[in-house]
């Protein structure tokens, strides 16, 4: 521990650390120790010559102050057009100051800089996609956290978050052997009802290596068995892995770019362990961000991919019910109107937006596509942390407004969203906005509606 | 006077203009870094270049992306400027007639009146961009001094290069100053924001290789939706 301060530049490695900032409530004596953090404008510079290369002070120097992103992020809109939410501002303002400055910057400088970059954005790289010039104020901003990371300027769930990834390499403290627990306990769990449910761990060369998000081993154990029962209903040869077998980085919100590459390459040598054809990644976004399309390059892999292929969950969804292995009961297909939200972090920067659409014609009769969408949907207004974190709660509730409109204007009263973040983002709307909305994954909804092979059956249900 | 504005100090103008762009354009590309920018430029590269392509292509065409879409007056203003600066400047008479006798080169002309009508459409549009900065609050926001002086600076040889074809008052003086800020302009142009006039491919293309190679590339049948 680092004497009894509890906000420090050093990231959290030890428990000791750990437990005494869980203790603290709400992060009060964190953040006030905060006021009192010194910035090491030496070792700042240092990092910005090291990190801060020609296409991040290309894009601050070109930016032509046209503030055509202003329109293009939720906070603007949310915050009723607010000047201080123009992302060209946000960024100028903060990362702008600092390469400016060469990182002579003092505290109370930091404190505002963190505010805009965990308060005011949730990095979902909506505005690089209308700047004229290509800036991407998304990656701008996920740098700067990572320069406030590594000063101490971190919200206290992120400093949190980044320390349970390096302590027991998953967001929550959910070790290897809670993890292999909660499988048998939910093979048990279900076993009256679906007798032949398996949850095979560290089973070599299968066909699908399954990797969840640390949530649902912790609070929404059914998921993993639902996913169970969904593989085994289209007859998957699959495992989940004993070591490796989280996906989610809340160390990449946190800007630890350290501790994220410890957690990605826990996967990776699960991978490289158990041999798989694929690995799927359940139905998170940022997990699959973290995992899939920036981890390569933190663990230094020079073909920019994962060890082997991987694909979100919407993708095997997509090909197990084109290829027919999962069949869908025609009757038993969403009447109502519904409507579905992607994650910025699968679609904008995954490319997957097809497959949703692709699976919404297998499942819904009334598919009602929220304006715009794809590429260009927006975020839930709880992407890169934000969701977690106390200090900015007021700021998601505002920023999901645009959220909240784009799907009163479907007349869906059914959201159905394959992520974490965003599934949490839709529940929490509904509970500040009150629009009468209900919110699913694709998992139960699948498992409704699917269409399960005799053998599978317990006889009871059978007779 | 005249001769050294066209001579000596126009060939200065030109090589500063041409290094300059060379050596940020080298540097930018220099400072490219794989593992950094967490783009595999050497891998899949041909996916990449295309997306790159793609990238720049679009936004050069008005109303392309939806980006040009969600906002058509701005989108109508920027084009029409941009297009008649670059028109009235390259394919005037009088510019290439000075090509023609100093170094034997000349390229295709536009007819005086054309140009006269781009000129005023420059300065115009710089009116407007002018408004914008004043009025909207989310340009206000964003523009500093440097953004007025810059785009002065990229006026002024319009502004001159009009009163001098027209002869209003003094026909020398402002020949002279048309060709002094003509001169600064090209000077400044690798040094500032105006280094957008190159650099805008570079970024783009490379926003276009980040999305081609790592962010979705390989999923999107189709290429990113710009």
């Amino acid at each position: 521990m680092n004497g009894n301060l509890l906000c420090t530049s050093n990231p959290v490695d030890d428990k000791e650390t750990l437990n005494a900032l869980l203790k603290d409530r709400r992060g009060e004596q964190y953040y006030d120790e905060m006021t009192r953090l010194e910035v090491n404008t030496a070792a700042l510079q240092q990092l910005l010559n090291d990190t801060c290369r020609s296409r991040i002070r290309t894009w601050l120097g070109i930016c032509a102050h046209c503030g055509m992103c202003a329109d293009a992020c939720a906070f603007y809109l949310s915050n009723d057009n607010d000047p201080e939410q123009v992302p060209s501002y946000k960024i100028q303002s903060t990362l702008g100051k600092i390469v400016e400055k060469k990182g002579e910057v003092n505290n109370s400088f930091m404190r505002y800089a963190m505010d805009v970059a965990w308060g005011k954005c949730t990095c979902c790289n909506r505005c690089g996609l209308y700047c004229p010039f290509g800036i991407d104020m998304g990656v701008l901003m996920s740098y700067l956290r990572g320069l406030l990371f590594s000063q101490g300027f971190v919200p206290w769930e992120m400093k949190i978050g980044s320390g349970m990834h390096r302590i027991y390499r998953a967001q929550m403290d959910v070790t290897v052997e809670d993890w292999v627990d909660t499988c048998e306990w939910m093979v048990e769990e279900y076993e009256d009802e679906w007798p032949e449910l398996k949850i095979p761990v560290d089973k070599k060369n299968s066909r699908i290596m399954y990797t969840v998000n640390a949530r649902e081993a912790k609070h929404y154990p059914d998921d993993i068995a639902e996913a169970a029962l969904l593989f085994s209903i289209a007859g998957e040869d699959w495992t989940v892995p004993g070591e490796g077998w989280e996906e989610t980085s809340l160390a990449m919100f946190a800007g630890d770019w350290e501790g994220a590459t410890l957690q990605v390459k826990s996967v990776y040598d699960a991978m490289d362990r158990l041999k798989p054809e694929k690995m799927v990644v359940t139905e998170c976004g940022h997990a699959y961000r973290a995992t899939v399309i920036e981890g390569p390059y933190w663990a230094g892999l020079k073909s920019g991919r994962t060890p082997v292929i991987t694909q979100h969950y919407v993708e095997w969804v997509a090909e197990a019910l084109r290829s027919g292995r999962l069949k869908i009961d025609p009757s038993k297909k969403i009447k109502e109107p519904v409507t579905y939200h992607d994650s910025c972090n699968y679609i904008r920067n995954g490319g997957l937006s097809r497959c949703g659409r692709e699976i919404m014609s297998y499942i819904a009769e009334d598919f009602r596509e929220m304006t715009p969408s794809g590429e260009h949907n927006f975020c839930c207004g709880g992407g890169g942390g934000l969701n977690g974190i106390g200090k900015y709660r007021k700021e998601r509730n505002i920023a999901q407004r645009v959220k909240k409109d784009q799907i009163l204007a479907t007349g869906a009263k059914l959201v159905i969203t394959p992520c974490h973040n965003c599934w949490d983002a839709i529940r929490d709307l509904e509970e500040e906005y009150k629009i009468g909305i209900r919110w699913s994954f694709l998992k139960p909804i699948l498992l409704g509606m699917v269409i399960v092979p005799e053998h599978m059956k317990s006889k009871e249900v059978l007779k | 006077m005249y001769n050294f504005l066209t001579g000596p100090l126009a060939w200065f103008s030109f090589i500063v203009f041409f290094t300059g762009m060379f050596i940020r354009s080298f540097f930018y590309l220099k400072g490219l870094d794989s593992s950094i920018d967490r783009v595999t430029y050497r891998v899949n590269t041909s996916r990449g270049l295309k997306e790159a392509v793609r990238s720049i292509f679009f936004w050069l065409i008005p109303f392309f992306t939806r980006g040009w879409r969600t906002q058509p007056l701005m989108t109508a203003v920027f084009f029409i400027f941009h297009i008649s600066l670059l028109t009235s400047t390259l394919f005037l008479k009088a510019h290439n007639m000075i090509l023609k006798e100093r170094w034997g080169i000349s390229i295709i002309t536009i007819p005086d009146a054309i140009s006269d009508y781009l000129t005023v459409t420059v300065l115009a549009m710089a009116f407007i961009m002018v408004l914008r900065r004043l009025l909207l609050p989310q340009v206000k926001i964003l523009t500093t001094l440097s953004d007025y002086l810059i785009l002065f600076i990229s006026i002024a040889p319009f502004l001159t290069g009009f009163l001098a074809f027209h002869q209003f008052g003094n026909y020398k003086f402002w020949m002279l100053t048309h060709i002094i800020s003509g001169e600064l302009l090209l000077v400044v142009i690798p040094f500032t924001k105006l280094s957008h006039s190159f650099l805008f491919f570079f970024t783009r293309a490379q926003l276009g290789m980040d999305y081609g190679i790592k962010r979705g590339g390989m999923n999107r049948q189709k290429g990113m939706a710009w």
